[in-house]
């Protein structure tokens, strides 16, 4: 395995971090969203969220990517292999973010939200300065875990063509008849990229504990 | 559209082979891991320290890598230090050891939280390590750690159809074959999307009478 080997399986990680990233970055309010629909108990709306949560959570990441990758320019709407992964790990994050996010919802303390109103402030309001500050740092823990989960069913978006991590490796594996080289590399790299969203998640709890003194 | 669903069930016994493949592997693999993960639990707790360590090193490892790069290791990468397997023993090898590593873990948890007067009476009658094992702390674990593992074989349900990618003739591999020779996406993979979701909606309503059954027990 030579240095621009290497080099290739980098390449990968970028792609891997960025369109995770990218999928993560939308998936979160898209999550919350779906959580407040649900906690709202939104006529008809709520129904469907559950409904699309329900399946999505089933739904092999792989077999959704090939649905949408295949079937939207069947029907006349063009999609390219970025843009399908993209979609698909946003699809797929959110339906599990949105979990997360109710349980922190249906905990919250009913008091609260009645003192917010007693005080005459608006839902929207309310929910900005009292309801979300309070979620997201019980969420944070199991928002991160899904965030590891996401990279590690990642690899999923190679079967558009993209060449995430494991697909840069399996092509050097095949071109220089040692598999195992460039898979150590592939794990390697995997295992720094989990560590770093659990140390940032360390980070944002230990600093949130310095600020407020509690996380 | 209800031409491309009257491809589908026309070629519904490959989807239901695919379906029954997938059934099939999760379900033998999920048995394997859970026989694996034991003594690997067991090392987990072990008080000697040079073997918990080393188990822990190989369950966080393991729990690092995605599964997709796993099953290539076993699959491509096995027969460079001699060991050569077809697709479906790579598969179902992937998917056991994998899950082992992660069933361990979840024995662990549901151990740390078992109540020490069974296990310390257990050793006050004078139970051998391996039958206290077996005996008291075996049964109980199994039942509290049934509704975590029952999201396990979720995750393994949804993990065995990356084993497309190594030619497995699961059930988004039957939908992919379908799909690619008459050319129907949306009607081939919606139908596996709501096979995966009912075998999904299964393991779930398993896990509340599992849930139940501990429930009665406390």
């Amino acid at each position: 395995m030579s240095g621009g080997d290497i080099a290739a399986i980098f390449q990968g990680a970028v792609v891997t971090v960025s369109l995770s990233l990218v999928g993560i970055l939308i998936g979160l309010p898209i999550g919350l969203g779906l959580a407040l629909v649900r906690w709202a108990n939104v006529p008809i709306a709520a129904g469907i969220v559950t409904l699309y949560v329900s399946m999505l959570r089933a739904t092999p990441l792989v077999t959704l990517l090939l649905l949408l990758f295949f079937a939207l320019p069947n029907v006349g709407v063009p999609i390219g292999p970025i843009s399908a992964a993209i979609v698909a790990l946003v699809m797929n994050t959110s339906a599990f973010n949105c979990e997360i996010w109710r349980a922190a919802l249906m905990d919250f303390p009913k008091t609260q939200l009645d003192a917010a109103t007693a005080a005459g402030m608006t839902p929207g309001l309310a929910f900005r300065r009292i309801v979300f500050p309070q979620i997201w740092r019980v969420s944070l823990p199991g928002l991160v875990n899904e965030m590891t989960l996401l990279i590690k069913s990642s690899p999923a978006i190679a079967v558009t063509g993209i060449v995430d991590i494991t697909r840069a490796a399996v092509r050097i594996g095949a071109q220089t008849y040692e598999p195992l080289p460039p898979f150590l590399v592939a794990t390697a790299l995997y295992f720094l990229v989990i560590l770093g969203f659990v140390r940032a998640q360390r980070l944002i709890e230990t600093h949130m504990d310095r600020k407020f003194g509690f996380a | 559209m209800t031409r491309e669903f009257a491809i589908v069930w026309a070629h519904k016994d490959r989807l239901l082979d695919g379906f029954a493949n997938t059934i099939w592997l999760c379900v033998v693999a999920t048995v394997i891991a859970l026989v694996v993960a034991s003594p690997i639990t067991i090392a987990l707790m072990a008080q000697n320290r040079p073997i918990r360590m080393l188990a822990r090193g190989l369950v966080d490892g393991m729990r690092c890598i995605p599964f997709l790069l796993f099953a290539y290791i076993v699959y491509y990468g096995f027969p460079s230090i001699g060991i050569n397997l077809d697709n479906w023993g790579a598969g179902l090898l992937a998917l056991t050891i994998y899950n082992a590593a992660y069933m361990a873990e979840i024995l662990r948890g549901a151990w740390v939280a078992l109540p020490r007067d069974e296990i310390e009476a257990g050793v006050a009658f004078g139970f051998s390590e391996l039958r206290l094992f077996r005996r008291i702390i075996l049964p109980p674990l199994v039942l509290s750690a049934g509704p975590v593992i029952g999201n396990q074989l979720i995750q393994i349900i949804k993990d065995s159809a990356f084993l497309t990618i190594i030619a497995l003739p699961e059930l988004t591999h039957a939908a992919s074959s379908i799909q690619s020779r008459y050319y129907v996406p949306f009607a081939a993979f919606i139908t596996a999307v709501a096979l995966y979701w009912g075998l999904c909606l299964i393991v779930e309503a398993g896990v509340n009478v599992l849930r139940q059954l501990a429930d009665a027990r406390r």
